[in-house]
């Protein structure tokens, strides 16, 4: 983080909203994705739509389109390895995860 | 209809925030501060009110689920004491912050360790600088008075705001309060109309997010310009409530104070007992006055400096520590309003200052009586005569 200046471009206190309120849905804009150390691959063939990987991603990062899963959102997804760990199928699961250092 | 009530200083607070209807009351219970949630749980049980009453498993759930509700734009309420204020310690920095006009009455009650149950100041002193306002309540009256007369204060300021009454002392006595008629208070009080509600989904919020260093100090600014704007505040919408109901309470109360030469600074229930002594003295003759400090936060250093700089000697008397190895939160932070706020050129400031003693007291409820405060002002006589200087620290009633 470089330290702030009192020249830089920034908004003095006179023209913050009270109460350090801001716009919503600000996160989807903040990509975590370059936190990973290792990524979910998601095997479509594999998935049988149960929406358990889904409803345990703690970053909104799977993607459901018509009310499947379409993909990940690698731009926020931090490789946390909990889709992987919730998926039931066998006996190989539809989510797996790999090194990102094995990832082109 | 109004009514003459003989109630108790929790009754009186639980009918207050009866008649306020608050939308939401998150709250946990802890001695002496019970019985105004219990009671007003009552309430909520009968019908009488329409608020949503949520029993949480600890202070800091209490808190922490009366600034959801603020955010989402209620009106939000809950009251504590002692061990449940510190429980909450980070969710009063974080009402503020937020600029959440939440009313809490507290019971003040001294903080562990050792336990105790009764009165003393330190645990609302504790959180003076987590950026709430604080009333100070002489009695029953002035509690129920000062509840209704805070939602005001708080929407208007956007900035939460805690009324205090002496645990047991004046929570758990029974003394006559002329209460308004339920229309009355929410005539004074208003609909509430938050800015910026979560509940308003055509306009969402964050709210509570991060600051880097680029940002916080900033933010910050912005928050001590809100507790540097209230003063005027309370005392606008005092006038409001005299002219409402036929009386009001100013930032502090002077006690005989117009020819005093010395006088006590004090706050809460012992003023009560005070003036008794004051109208003793004054009866030898003694030019005696007090000055019961209410409003502490914010803090109205530059009136109390011109209140008290006539004065030969001054009393602060303290119903918690500092902890510091100086003296006690009311005496510094009257002590340094003397010596900032001075109306004297340079020149002529040498020597020209009342002398300032503090008195530590009452801690964990120990009680403290008529002659005592009389003793208080001998002391003050003596060293206004310029005989000896006393010790800056006294304390009253502690066993040696």
């Amino acid at each position: 983080m470089r330290r702030s200046k009192v020249s830089d471009e920034k908004k003095g206190w006179k023209e913050l909203p009270i109460g350090a309120i801001l716009e919503a849905g600000t996160a989807k804009n903040y990509k975590t994705g370059d936190w990973r150390h290792i990524r979910p691959i998601w095997n479509k063939e594999k998935c049988i739509q149960c929406l358990r990987c889904w409803i345990y991603c703690p970053d909104s990062s799977i993607i459901i389109k018509d009310g499947k899963v379409d993909g990940i959102d690698l731009d926020h997804c931090k490789g946390c390895g909990i889709c992987a760990a919730e998926c039931p199928v066998k006996p190989v699961k539809a989510i797996t995860m790999v090194s990102e250092k094995e990832i082109k | 209809m109004r009514k003459k009530l003989a109630i108790t200083g929790n009754e009186a607070v639980a009918y207050a925030m009866k008649q306020i209807n608050p939308d939401v009351v998150a709250a946990y219970p802890i001695t002496p501060a019970t019985e105004i949630v219990q009671i007003f749980s009552q309430y909520v049980a009968d019908g009488e009110v329409n608020t949503e009453f949520v029993a949480v498993e600890s202070e800091h759930s209490a808190m922490s689920a009366t600034i959801g509700a603020s955010a989402a734009g209620s009106r939000a309420m809950t009251a504590t004491s002692s061990q449940g204020l510190a429980l909450m310690f980070e969710m009063l920095y974080i009402a503020s912050a937020l600029r959440l006009p939440i009313v809490m009455p507290e019971v003040n009650r001294s903080l562990s360790a050792p336990i105790n149950i009764h009165a003393d100041h330190s645990d609302t002193m504790g959180a003076r600088d987590c950026g709430w306002l604080q009333i100070y309540c002489e009695n029953s009256q002035e509690a129920y008075d000062s509840l209704i007369q805070a939602v005001r204060i708080a929407e208007e300021s956007l900035l939460p705001i805690m009324v205090t009454i002496d645990g047991f002392i004046i929570s758990h006595a029974m003394e006559a309060v002329d209460t308004f008629d339920n229309k009355e208070v929410q005539n004074f009080i208003g609909k509430y109309k938050p800015a910026h509600p979560l509940l308003d989904i055509k306009h969402p919020i964050t709210i509570g997010a991060i600051d880097f260093n680029d940002y916080y100090f900033e933010h910050k600014r912005s928050q001590i310009e809100a507790m540097n704007n209230v003063e005027p505040v309370i005392l606008k919408i005092n006038e409001e409530f005299k002219k409402s109901f036929g009386r009001g309470y100013g930032l502090f109360e002077e006690y005989m104070m117009q020819d005093a030469e010395t006088a006590i600074v004090v706050i809460g229930s012992t003023a009560g007992t005070a003036k008794v002594a004051v109208d003793n003295l004054r009866k030898q003759g003694k030019k005696v006055g007090l000055l019961r400090l209410r409003v502490f936060r914010p803090f109205p250093a530059e009136k109390l400096s011109k209140a008290l700089s006539h004065l030969k000697a001054v009393a602060v008397l303290d119903r918690s520590t500092g902890m510091n190895a100086y003296a006690g939160p009311v005496c510094t932070e009257v002590a340094s309003s003397l010596y900032t706020h001075s109306d004297l050129p340079a020149s002529q400031q040498a020597g020209k200052k009342p002398k300032i003693l503090n008195y530590i007291y009452g801690l964990g409820g120990r009680d403290i009586f008529v002659e005592d405060i009389q003793k208080v002002y001998v002391d003050l006589e003596n060293v206004a005569k310029g005989e000896k200087t006393e010790k800056l620290i006294n304390y009253i009633g502690v066993r040696e």
